[in-house]
């Protein structure tokens, strides 16, 4: 067949498979987050609400598409369209199965892309501007406050997210995807996961709050900014907005998954060397479940963790992420160039782990009398005043 | 007055050990929590249109005028209930009691009695109010209507929430008290004479404090 045919097929696959997938992640996390608090979840549409996703898809069809006044009309379109697209084109270098040439279906949009994970970094900080553009077009100040937010965090979240990938590229010495599984796919303990186990940390953390999920949607969070910067949409530019969200995250699952957890590989029954016949399907099978597990944790992180606050959020990125990623890319950098054993480097890991923590109880060894002590006669006002 | 220097108490933040600052088993014991509920799961939710709820007998529903021993609306159009009302939102025409054999020991009736129930906040208060217990709320929750005006309820409608809901069981009238004052009885004594037990109240007193409770 044409590879462009080739091409455009995957890519309606990749297309249609996410789309589906998301509308049915919302349901799946919808189901969980009614399991977590006691409750029942969508029941009504469909046995066990199953065709709920279609419903909430027409509703969001069929509503009446808004646009105030007071917005600045064609940023206010562009910026979902914005926030979408980005998403989208991070996955076309997301190999979701064994890709390979020669095979009949290359399992990945654009093959051998080698700045892959660059490439997916910088489309998908790209999405910020989706916010960013959103809460300013929207002429509101909440929607405004939000994407603040939002850009502080995600150009944050930037720097530790890229330099805990930097040790896997000096790792595997490579940045394209598909190779980098291929490096991991010699066995189980080939895998990224065993050597970088505080990158991967890291990068998970990282990923969780360039998506802006929970623990991190300080910038569309419910309670303060009614939404943030998407108080103003409706319809389908809300949706889409939506979509964006739960395609990142399968993004950074994908992401996760290869460049930490082997990707396609497992073994016995997935490894590099497996062709019987379908070993395509179950490498492509093998994937999935990888990212679905991930996809859970991150939904069962969602409705565990309460929200950080905004200082709280930017000091975990800039006084531990940073300097912890930057350690160890570091730690990664002189076990290469000693060509040590590689075991050294989850040794490190955890010996930079444990650091950090030790640092972080006390850095300063100030006593705590003298620490946040206030005199008394600071507190001029009877009642309850000074509570917060 | 500022408070004393020796009567504040500084409740520092609790120091965070080496595990807490690392959050880790923190996370660790919320995703256990979530988890248990995901594997013993125990939905505590009512399944409603199915499964009608069980109400509490002092609950605050749609209200009903109450009808008195004939059969007549038992409000005497005090506007005590129109005048506790916070939200103002009924409205009395009082009249005087026609002069026929049906109404002889009444003088004054409520002529129009409207319950605008889009506009009641459901606090309770009128039936407090009311010196004869002649409004009440009753247990009906699921209050709709397709128009405005519809939830504009009139005597004869809020009459009927009487008829609806008085055999159902879960609405009894609420106390027996509020039979008509010593005026009436001055004309007709048998009408009260089935309630000899009760305390007569002088048209011109109030209730006394607190009986309006139930
Ligand atoms: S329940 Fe309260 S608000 Fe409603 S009619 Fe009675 S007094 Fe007014
Ligand atoms: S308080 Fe009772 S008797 Fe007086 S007007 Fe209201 S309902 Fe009628």
């Amino acid at each position: 067949m044409h590879p462009l045919l080739i091409t455009l097929l995957t890519i309606g696959g990749v297309l249609g498979g996410t789309l589906g997938a998301c509308s049915y992640l919302i349901y799946i996390e919808r189901k969980l987050a009614a399991f977590i608090q006691d409750r029942v979840g969508p029941n009504r549409v469909g046995p066990f609400g199953l065709l709920q996703p279609i419903a909430d898809g027409l509703k969001f069809l069929l509503k009446e598409d808004v646009i105030p006044a007071h917005v600045d009309k064609f940023l206010f379109i562009l910026s979902p369209a914005i926030s979408v697209f980005t998403t989208l084109l991070a996955f076309s270098v997301v190999p979701f199965g064994a890709a390979s040439k020669d095979g009949i279906f290359p399992w990945i949009i654009a093959p051998q892309v080698d700045l892959g994970i660059v490439f997916i970094f910088a489309v998908s900080s790209l999405a910020v501007y989706g916010v960013i553009l959103g809460g300013w077009a929207s002429n509101n100040k909440y929607s405004a406050l939000g994407s603040l937010r939002a850009s502080a965090q995600v150009i944050s979240y930037e720097i530790p997210l890229g330099m805990s990938v930097l040790g896997i590229a000096l790792l595997g010495g490579t940045l394209n995807l598909e190779e980098v599984i291929k490096v991991q796919a010699t066995g189980l303990a080939g895998w990224n996961f065993w050597y970088q186990p505080l990158a991967c940390l890291i990068f998970f953390i990282a990923a969780l709050a360039e998506s802006n999920r929970l623990p991190f949607d300080l910038s569309e969070c419910e309670q303060e900014l009614i939404g943030g910067y998407h108080t103003e949409y409706g319809a389908l530019k809300f949706a889409l907005f939506f979509l964006a969200e739960y395609t990142h995250v399968i993004t950074i699952s994908f992401l996760t998954v290869i460049l930490y957890f082997g990707g396609w590989h497992f073994p016995w029954f997935a490894t590099a060397a497996s062709n019987y016949a379908g070993a395509e399907f179950v490498k492509f099978g093998v994937l999935l479940f990888k990212v679905l597990s991930v996809i859970i944790l991150i939904m069962f992180i969602r409705w565990t963790i309460p929200r950080f606050r905004f200082d709280q959020l930017m000091g975990l990125a800039w006084k531990v992420l940073i300097p912890l990623a930057t350690a160890n890319v570091v730690l990664t950098m002189v076990v290469r160039e000693f060509d040590l054993n590689r075991w050294w480097l989850t040794v490190g890991s955890f010996v930079l782990f444990l650091t950090a923590g030790f640092l972080a109880i006390d850095p300063l060894g100030r006593s705590r009398a003298t620490k946040r002590r206030r005199p008394a006669a600071a507190v001029p006002v009877a009642g309850g005043h000074h509570a917060h | 007055m500022p408070i004393d220097s020796k009567d504040v108490t500084w409740v520092e933040e609790p120091e965070m050990g080496f595990w807490e600052s690392s959050f880790l088993p923190a996370i660790v014991d919320g995703l256990k929590t979530t988890l248990k509920h995901v594997i013993k799961y125990e939905p505590t939710t009512q399944q409603y249109p199915e499964e009608k709820p069980e109400l509490p007998q002092n609950y605050r529903g749609v209200h009903r005028l109450n009808r008195d021993e004939k059969g007549r609306v038992k409000c005497v159009a005090c506007f005590l209930c129109a005048t506790a009302c916070p939200a103002r939102c009924i409205y009395i025409t009082a009249a005087p009691a026609p002069k026929t054999e049906e109404w002889v020991d009444r003088d004054k009736y409520p002529a129009k009695f409207d319950i605008d129930e889009l506009r009641c906040i459901g606090c309770g208060m009128c039936e407090e109010a009311c010196p004869v217990d002649a409004i009440e709320m009753t247990s009906l929750y699921d209050l709709t209507g397709m128009s405005r005006a519809e939830m504009l309820f009139d005597r004869e409608k809020l009459l009927s929430v009487y008829d609806k809901t008085i055999n159902s069981g879960k609405d009894p009238a609420r106390t027996t008290r509020g039979r008509l004052g010593p005026a009436s009885t001055m004309v007709t004594p048998e009408v009260i004479a089935g309630s000899s037990d009760e305390k007569r109240v002088p048209v011109q007193a109030v209730p006394e404090p607190g009986s309006g409770g139930h």
